[in-house]
């Protein structure tokens, strides 16, 4: 790779941190949009999001007496892994300015390192909610993990390589293969760790302030200003983040295969509608859904990992 | 006088007379001495393993060769220090220095009350001890290894019943220990000796060339036990049960000593044997080690995961972390005999980079117990927390071993997981071989090595979170101070080899490729050797760079600092009082325990833990409807060691009693004996000729 091809692939790089940022928020209010149309509210508008990050960065930041380091920092992690990783997955081409990064199993272990410092500093501050929101995002996470390592075989085996550009670039190569019993069945465990990972209903409900079913928010309870603002970008960024690397996995068409001008901003233009587009679906999904009970989670998750064993042995079986 | 003559030279005489020195000095200077003598040793076996590594002292492609005949009484005495035995003795040594040198301050007397592990006896034990595992994987023929094998599992039941006087468990752990190590050495001198009388002599070049000549039942009856002596040793399920005992019950560095170092010579063992001496087998062999160490890998975790006395945490995930290297050395094993070499490359190099990466997270993370029991004289996370402000250091390096532990980035432990999943992910892609066993345990190996890593999240979540942070719990946390200065070093130096470790895997690639070509079946695969900067695999597709991932969070890390702070002027924030239902004062006893924090992965592990509950409730005298106390209490029981055990011991038992009643003393009665014997070997006689 050339200086300049290099420097151009730093700056999609770029462009990509800059687009998730950015857009991530208004994904979140997009899907908020949706939903409160759907329920018959006019609800607060896409930028909704956008400006409560804006209030809240302007807001005092403060910190329960008696919390550590770990809860000043634990936004920052969380901020930070979901930067890079905006950077680093193949989103809009797939030529990589750095490789040896954009291994699925690297990223998803760097998604875990954010879920790890808010659950830690969910338990620094010492309160009931914040240890029980961290209690159940662990449980959660310990039970997601599995079949989101064995989505990821499924997916390798068809091109060999856990590298996520490999994995792009052979389904572009090869589109058929999308239709592959090993892919769908993939695709289905995926979407239930994307909904899990994220947050989202059935799992977590995200507006909920209700105490004793909420997980995401128990843990942010003691956050405010600065802190605050940071851990919401990161929430709804790895929201953008999921859904990116979900339809990039499933349905990679649009993604830049060179570092042309026109195509890396049809890759920019393409991710976005795909985006928008799952994210309205799983918004209207979310509509007609319940928040399960804690204790039913496993079982939706145990489905999940049924599926991606299923696809994983028709990987091979079928291969 | 080549590197690896002086580390031998050091361990051997560094042990034996700073044992004698140990005894003699007064008690005041015992803890400095004790400490520098097992560093010291410590060092002797890094020099000898950096020598094995390098190849210091070999002649024309023979590793480096001493014997010493007539030593021991049935042959002579042999020590060779190749490649493999360089990493092993590599990995005892690091460890012995670290623990050596946090044992200056950890064996100190407290104020005003003596120290049973500073006793003469422990402290002149622990240099011997070390010396003994040294020699372990220098030993180069059976009569050697089954002695030093001796030594070591004699010196360390001595270590483990150091705090016998204290708590009555200690005994218990002994017992178990003992019984557990000596069954374990029963099964490798049955296996060792079946082989060396197979192959027609005792020395491991004796053995490697007369491998070939026994009969494949012959070659799988020496496996099958070797693999149960020294997997009773590595603490592979169900030969676990004394490590979440003895681990907890000795003093910390012996701990450390044990679980770091100790264990993995199990994994040596069996790797010398398997892979080096019967030069590979089977694929069931492989099959068989691979269903062991899945089963201990998410057994081991399991129980960790809902364990809330640190130290017994800390074994059960030893159990965990020697069934993900059993995973690797067994799915080698499959690949090796279907002729797959490239990816049995990957997976040994993914098992013994992941042994020298447990050494370094478990010296961390057993120091760092330890420095908690010294400061707080307390195990139970249950009663902890709020350490963060006490012991910010200890925290802080715990905190690095629980990041390797838990296989997250940039610790070490990802990186041999990963290493590990590709090797298995790769098994499709490059020729699957045709047998549907291999076909339906790989996927199953990946699942285990994923619930594990998701388990192993959550419980060094549970052990770093609810331990050192949050509010004290006991006023024994509330009032913790820091440890002395050696401890702090001797935990900084195991946190610093997690770091680079973690960070720069490459340094062990050159190494791990040399280890490897100790081996037949996966000889000159070198599956990492052009790693610089990013970890390439050799054979199959995979590249992934921890020093890129660290950089790049690092980088983002001080991006977004910068941005945020321009964005709102980092104002400091203002300190306030929790919110805790509408009260502002807080109190601890509202927090999360360890047990309350595991307690849904408990109720959804139900089926498999069965915890056992007790609630005591209390009410008042004067009526049944008013409650004045209420007891809760959990106890996870073994259910493996339950189901295995005791039916075991009681046939045992009855055995015993059986034979008691046949040897009543009466003469007439033996001479019946000795008539029957003989008629029964006069018909085996007559009916065999």
């Amino acid at each position: 790779m050339t200086a300049s091809e290099t420097a151009v692939a730093v700056a999609a790089a770029g462009i990509q941190v800059a687009l998730i940022v950015v857009g991530a928020p208004y994904l979140a209010g997009l899907m908020r949009q949706v939903r409160a149309r759907m329920e018959g509210r006019a609800g607060a508008g896409v930028g909704q999001p956008m400006r409560d990050l804006r209030k809240l960065f302007r807001k005092e930041a403060t910190r329960p007496e008696g919390t550590s380091v770990v809860f000043a920092a634990a936004p920052l992690i969380m901020l930070a892994s979901a930067v890079f990783l905006a950077a680093v997955i193949p989103f809009v081409s797939t030529i990589a300015a750095v490789g040896g990064v954009s291994d699925l199993f690297a990223v998803v272990a760097i998604l875990l390192l954010g879920t790890v410092s808010l659950a830690l500093a969910g338990l620094d501050t010492g309160t009931a909610f914040g240890g029980i929101g961290a209690s159940r995002e662990v449980t959660i996470v310990a039970l997601v993990e599995p079949t989101i390592l064995l989505a990821i075989f499924a997916l390798s085996v068809r091109v060999g390589s856990s590298n996520l550009t490999d994995i792009v670039a052979g389904t572009l190569a090869s589109p058929s293969q999308v239709l592959s019993p090993a892919s769908l069945l993939a695709a289905v465990a995926f979407a239930v760790v994307i909904v899990a990972e994220a947050g989202r209903l059935p799992v977590d409900n995200p507006s909920t302030h209700l105490e004793l079913t909420m997980i995401h928010e128990a843990m942010v309870l003691e956050y405010s200003g600065r802190d605050l603002a940071m851990v919401e970008l990161a929430a709804s960024m790895r929201l953008a983040l999921l859904l990116g690397l979900g339809v990039n996995l499933f349905a990679p068409w649009g993604v830049a295969t060179s570092l042309a001008p026109l195509a890396l901003l049809l890759g920019i233009v393409m991710l976005i509608v795909k985006v928008a587009l799952v994210g309205v679906a799983l918004a209207v999904i979310e509509v007609f859904m319940a928040k399960l009970r804690l204790f039913r989670v496993p079982e939706l998750l145990a489905g999940s990992l049924l599926f991606a064993l299923l696809a994983v042995a028709a990987s091979y079986f079928l291969a | 006088m080549n590197l690896i003559e002086m580390g031998l030279f050091l361990a051997a005489g560094g042990a034996l007379l700073g044992a004698l020195a140990i005894a003699l000095v007064p008690r005041r200077v015992r803890p400095l001495v004790g400490g520098l003598v097992t560093a010291g040793v410590g060092v002797g076996g890094v020099l000898a393993g950096i020598g094995g590594l390098t190849g210091a002292g070999a002649h024309g492609g023979a590793a480096w060769t001493r014997i010493a005949p007539g030593l021991l009484p049935l042959g002579e005495a042999r020590l060779s220090v190749d490649a493999l035995s360089g990493v092993f003795l590599l990995l005892v040594g690091a460890v012995a220095i670290a623990a050596g040198v946090y044992g200056i301050g950890y064996t100190a007397d407290g104020a005003g009350h003596a120290n049973p592990a500073g006793s003469r006896t422990t402290q002149a034990t622990v240099p011997l001890f070390v010396a003994s595992m040294i020699f372990v994987p220098a030993s180069a023929s059976v009569t050697t290894l089954l002695v030093v094998w001796e030594l070591m599992a004699l010196t360390s039941l001595v270590l483990v019943l150091t705090e016998h006087r204290l708590r009555p468990s200690v005994r218990d752990a002994g017992l178990w220990y003992a019984g557990m190590t000596h069954a374990g050495l029963v099964a490798i001198m049955t296996g060792l000796v079946v082989f060396a009388s197979g192959a027609g002599g005792e020395s491991f070049d004796a053995l490697r060339a007369g491998a070939a000549h026994l009969s494949p039942a012959a070659r799988s009856t020496v496996f099958v036990l070797v693999f149960i002596g020294f997997g009773a040793k590595a603490g592979l399920v169900p030969l676990h049960v004394w490590l979440p005992r003895a681990h907890p019950e000795a003093p910390s560095h012996v701990s450390a000593l044990m679980s770091a170092a100790m264990v993995s010579l199990g994994i040596y063992g069996l790797i010398r044997v398997g892979f080096d001496l019967l030069g590979g087998g089977p694929r069931w062999w492989g099959l068989l080690v691979l269903a062991i160490g899945a089963v201990s890998a998410l057994f081991g975790v399991l129980q960790a995961s809902v364990a809330t006395d640190l130290k017994r945490l800390l074994a059960y995930s030893t159990t965990e972390n020697v069934g993900l290297m059993a995973i690797g050395i067994g799915a080698s094993g499959v690949f090796a005999a279907d002729g797959n070499r490239a990816l049995a490359g990957v997976l040994m190099a993914a098992a013994v980079l992941h042994a020298l990466n447990h050494a370094a997270f478990k010296t961390v993370l057993f120091l760092g117990a330890g420095s908690v029991l010294r400061a707080t004289g307390l195990r139970d996370l249950d009663a902890l927390g709020g350490l963060v402000r006490r012991m910010p250091l200890t925290t802080a390096l715990f905190g690095i071993g629980a990041l390797g532990a838990a296989a997250l980035p940039p610790g070490n432990g990802f990186v041999s997981e990963w290493v590990l999943l590709q090797g298995l992910i790769h098994s499709i892609h490059e020729g699957i071989s045709a047998a549907p066993v291999v076909a339906v345990s790989i996927p199953v190996a990946v699942g285990v090595v994923a619930l594990t890593a998701g388990l192993g999240v959550a419980t060094f979540v549970k052990a770093f979170g609810v331990g050192f942070l949050a509010q004290p719990r006991s006023t024994a946390a509330a009032t913790a101070t820091e440890s002395p200065m050696p401890m702090r070093v001797g935990m900084g130096i195991a946190g610093a080899t997690c770091v680079v470790l973690g960070v720069a895997p490459a340094v062990a690639g050159g190494a791990l490729d040399r280890v490897l070509n100790v081996l037949p079946a996966v000889r000159n695969t070198a599956p990492l050797a052009d790693s610089a900067v990013t970890l390439r695999l050799a054979g199959i597709a995979g590249s992934m760079s921890p020093l890129l991932i660290a950089c790049g969070l690092a980088l983002s890390a001080l991006v977004v600092f910068g941005v945020v702070r321009r964005l709102t002027g980092g104002a400091p924030r203002r300190v306030v009082g929790v919110w805790a239902n509408g009260r502002t004062e807080r109190d601890s006893r509202q927090e999360l325990t360890a047990t309350s924090f595991a307690e849904p992965l408990t109720r959804v592990f139900d089926d498999v833990l069965r915890p056992e509950h007790d609630i005591d409730i209390t009410p008042y005298a004067e009526s049944s409807y008013l409650i004045e106390s209420v007891t809760f209490r959990q106890r996870v029981p073994d259910r493996l060691e339950a189901a295995i055990y005791p039916p075991l011991l009681a046939t045992l038992s009855s055995w015993g009693e059986w034979s008691r009643r046949m040897a009543n003393g009466r003469v007439h009665r033996y001479l019946a004996y000795g008539f029957l014997g003989l008629l029964g070997a006069l018909v085996v006689v007559a009916v065999t000729t």
